[in-house]
């Protein structure tokens, strides 16, 4: 019996942020639907009930039935039964849970039989649920490629597909094939129009497709025959209904064993264009990509949280020298930080889908009636906020799940390696999350745009603008002493314009403005909420000291030095 | 064929997770140290009811539960699972009441409800544990009655089968509507509280719980969101078999039993010490 949103008041205090007004007054068109539909609500308080109400049920989903069926879904996985997937029971078991409960759909509008809910809120739930199992936010989690139907897709196809997903089915995006992975230029599946009867069809391999039985599929294919880049690719609807796939494997992998990963043979199978073609890779993957990218996120979060927990329970519980073991500073400095780096992260995690969800909102809103200036700037500032704030935190925060899933088990020492406790399963699920949807390598490429563009120094001025709390004016200095110190290493390292040099140093430089960030929003917390204050100082010295690993590095590097580190 | 269902349901405190203040010294339940929750098995009823009503479209349920206001809170929680309406049946000439006088002011509601299919009720609730009022309200209604039902398998005009639990198995029965029915805990977990219908109805209320301040045209303009709330005269029940007055059950004394593990034994996992335990376990007839 456990409710893992109302077990976790940090949830509330980032449900209940400020901006969330704004958030969900655009969201809901000023509460214009309320009159339509019983389900829609009449003002802010409204709305922002039916968010906590609906994430108790989502909460009480993840403890009581998500969670529980974790380990035996871990050991049994799926099975391929005659080219199709069958998920483990306890799969069958939370999948059926969660559809009945309707939380499908989530964020989409309520005119396709979705809850018409702010990003955050979803996110949320998305959090809850990998904190539950990790491996299951991957099946439920994939409505968010619904989204991307709702962005691009036309009226007619919207009105055939959304409704499905918001009554359960479930969705795949097929991007990945074996030559084609990081570099998905190089996609091939074949997309053949057909002139007899108009339609599309697919043929080819698609490899390591998360839920790739899923009901409906987006697949990225070659359109234009004979081309060769992005250009030619276009994106495509595949309704499992039709057929013309088959699952010919699921892989085996080390951890989140729960999420079918297939690879699907495409003969002949019918599909629908999505959008316009050629703007597959360039323009729709991109903003699938990001979905994804914010729900991996989510995901690092929730694998966090779990791994916090459960190092904190065992050094509580287990006694050693006669006393619990997290008596012992060696013991309890680890625990600390783990907490810190968990709040650093989903404090990240939140404020970038605020940005994300203000940008999508009045993006959506100027297809509906065009904005005001106001707005528009609003917009693009939020966007300019959201494309460098989700590679950070997808890239940080996956690192930091991945710390600690490491230091979970280092806590739970030898039985820490048996697989007689959670923190087993945890350590092996949280290693895909930096790895999918663009290793932290990849994201570092995505964020280092936003070193050089200065995005991420405005944002630490507005941040540093902020008023805090007095008593936090002596960590408020140091991360001012962190910002001299990420403006001297940009310097440096951007003096010569030299690509290499920038590409060698990125990843340093990305780290030091994300812990700043990180720092204030903590920050930021601690004003709002005094139970951040810990996480805030903790995280800060943590920060400080890493800040200034990477900046005496840089200081002491010259591009000569990049030699020794060339291998080939 | 649409189906008037009515499911009886009662809002019980959490006897499952008990501190060390769930009992008073006189030995009565501590009803304000305990978390007041929908009885587990009358989440079974109700879910069997929302299958029923999935089976056989334009069926209505409704859930009828005697208690004080605060009861309503689980008419609510039906409606967010799927119940199309809810009747709180509530008097202080109700107060005190034990099964048989529960029985009789359950009846009376159902009569006044009338033209019933079927009745849902769970096996038993999990503060009294009497298993009573179920097959008590049937006699009243001199209506046929199945108890420890694991699944309703079919309804074919007037004739439905019902899987019942037994001891060492199961059995299917079949019978006529009306009639009542009580689940088992056994029988399939409810399903969850829906999103959408949480928005729908959380505004629901009793007359009572409205009092004069909530907004009144909000229920005027959505009257799904007004609950029903009945009163002994209402359903025209004789207070001479209400509350206290209708209940013969005398409680004579009551004491605390505390289990203490005196005798108890420790046994690893191995083959034969498991072995051994089966064996003296037969041998008791504790098992077998």
């Amino acid at each position: 019996m456990a409710n893992f949103y109302l077990d976790n008041p940090d949830l509330k205090h980032h449900l209940t942020h400020p901006m969330m007004q704004r958030l969900i007054e655009l969201r809901e068109r000023n509460f214009s639907e309320a009159e339509k539909f019983d389900y829609a609500p009449m003002n802010y308080e409204d709305a922002l009930d039916s968010y906590e109400r609906v994430l108790e049920i989502a909460g009480e989903l993840s403890g009581d039935i998500v969670a529980p069926n974790a380990e035996s879904v871990d050991c049994e996985g799926p099975h391929v039964i005659d080219g199709h997937v069958k998920y483990a029971e306890g799969t069958e078991k939370n999948l059926d849970a969660l559809v009945k409960a309707g939380l499908m759909g989530i964020s989409l509008p309520r005119c396709y039989g979705g809850l018409n809910f702010s990003l955050v809120p979803y996110i949320m739930a998305a959090d809850m649920v990998s904190r539950a199992d990790a491996g299951f936010v991957n099946i439920w989690g994939l409505q968010d490629c619904a989204e991307t139907i709702c962005e691009f897709a036309s009226d007619e196809q919207k009105q055939r597909y959304l409704p499905r997903v918001c009554n359960g089915e479930t969705m795949a995006m097929d991007l990945t094939e074996p030559d084609a992975g990081s570099d998905l230029q190089a996609v091939m599946l074949k997309a053949s129009y057909n002139e007899k009867d108009g339609t599309w069809r697919l043929n080819g391999v698609k490899r390591f497709i998360t839920n790739g039985d899923g009901h409906i599929a987006l697949v990225l294919a070659r359109s234009e025959e004979g081309s060769k880049d992005g250009r030619g690719l276009s994106m495509f609807i595949y309704d499992r209904n039709d057929g013309g796939v088959k699952v010919r494997r699921i892989e085996n992998k080390m951890g989140i064993k729960g999420s079918p990963t297939c690879e699907l043979v495409f003969s002949n199978a019918k599909a629908e264009l999505c959008g316009e073609r050629r703007l597959g890779l360039i323009k729709y993957v991109m903003a699938l990509m990001n979905g994804a990218r914010l729900g991996i996120a989510a995901q690092a979060v929730g694998i966090s949280e779990a791994a916090y927990r459960e190092a904190l329970q065992y050094a509580q519980e287990r006694h050693q020298f006669g006393k619990a073991i997290i008596n012992f500073p060696a013991v309890s400095e680890i625990i600390s930080v783990m907490k810190a780096k968990l709040d650093a992260s989903r404090s990240l995690l939140y404020e970038t889908t605020r940005f994300v969800d203000l940008y999508k909102t009045l993006e959506a809103i100027s297809k509906e009636r065009p904005l005001e200036k106001d707005e528009r700037t609003e917009m693009k500032q939020a966007q300019r906020k959201a494309d460098a704030l989700t590679p950070m935190v997808k890239g940080m925060g996956s690192e930091f799940c991945n710390q600690n899933a490491y230091d979970c088990v280092q806590v739970h020492g030898g039985s820490g390696f048996m697989k007689d406790y959670p923190c087993e399963r945890i350590y092996r699920d949280a290693r895909i999350t930096s790895i999918y949807e663009g290793t932290t390598q990849l994201q570092v490429v995505a964020a280092i745009r936003h070193v050089g563009s200065g995005t991420y120094i405005n944002l630490i001025r507005e941040y540093e603008a902020m008023e805090v709390a007095e008593k936090f004016a002596p960590l408020k200095e140091k991360l001012q002493a962190m910002t001299a110190k990420y403006e001297s290493s940009v310097a440096a390292v951007t003096a010569d314009k030299n690509a290499e040099y920038i590409d060698f140093h990125a990843r340093r430089l990305v780290e030091i403005a994300g812990h700043i960030i990180m720092g204030y929003l903590l920050l930021a917390d601690a004003t709002r909420n005094d139970s951040f204050s810990t996480s805030a100082e903790v995280y800060i010295r943590y920060g400080e000291a890493e800040v200034e690993k990477n900046s005496s590095f840089i200081a002491s590097f010259s591009p000569a030095d990049m030699g020794s580190y060339m291998k080939k | 064929m649409a189906l008037k269902i009515v499911v009886l349901a009662k809002q019980v405190p959490d006897t499952r997770n008990v501190g060390k203040d769930a009992m008073k010294e006189d030995g009565t339940v501590n009803r304000a140290a305990l978390p007041a929750i929908f009885n587990p098995e009358d989440l079974n009823a109700l879910e069997q009811a929302l299958q029923i009503k999935e089976q056989n479209p334009g069926s209505t349920i409704t859930v009828l539960t005697m208690g004080p206001t605060r009861a309503a809170d689980i008419l609510r929680e039906s409606l967010f699972r799927g119940a199309d309406n809810g009747v709180l049946l509530t008097d202080r000439a109700f107060a005190g009441s034990d099964t048989l006088a529960t029985s009789y002011a359950l009846a009376c509601a159902i009569r006044k409800i009338g033209d019933y299919d079927i009745i849902v009720c769970g096996r038993q609730a999990i503060d009294g544990d009497t298993a009573q009022v179920g097959p008590q309200v049937a006699e009243k209604l001199g209506i046929p009655q199945v108890t420890y039902t694991e699944k309703i398998l079919s309804i074919e005009g007037k004739k439905i089968s019902v899987l019942r639990r037994l001891e060492h198995g199961t059995e299917t029965v079949e019978t006529s509507l009306p009639l009542l029915v009580t689940v088992n805990g056994s029988a399939d977990q409810c399903r969850p509280c829906n999103a959408k219908l949480v928005q729908r109805y959380k505004y629901a209320k009793t007359p009572t719980e409205k009092g004069n301040t909530a907004d009144q045209s909000l229920y005027e303009s959505r009257p799904y969101l007004n609950l029903m709330e009945w009163s002994a005269a209402f359903v025209d029940a004789d207070l001479s078999q209400t509350g206290l007055a209708g209940s013969p059950t005398k409680v004579k004394n009551v004491e605390s039993v505390v289990f203490q593990a005196k005798e108890s034994k420790r046994l690893s996992d191995a083959d034969n010490e498991i072995d051994e335990l089966m064996k003296e376990l037969i041998t008791n007839h504790t098992i077998g």
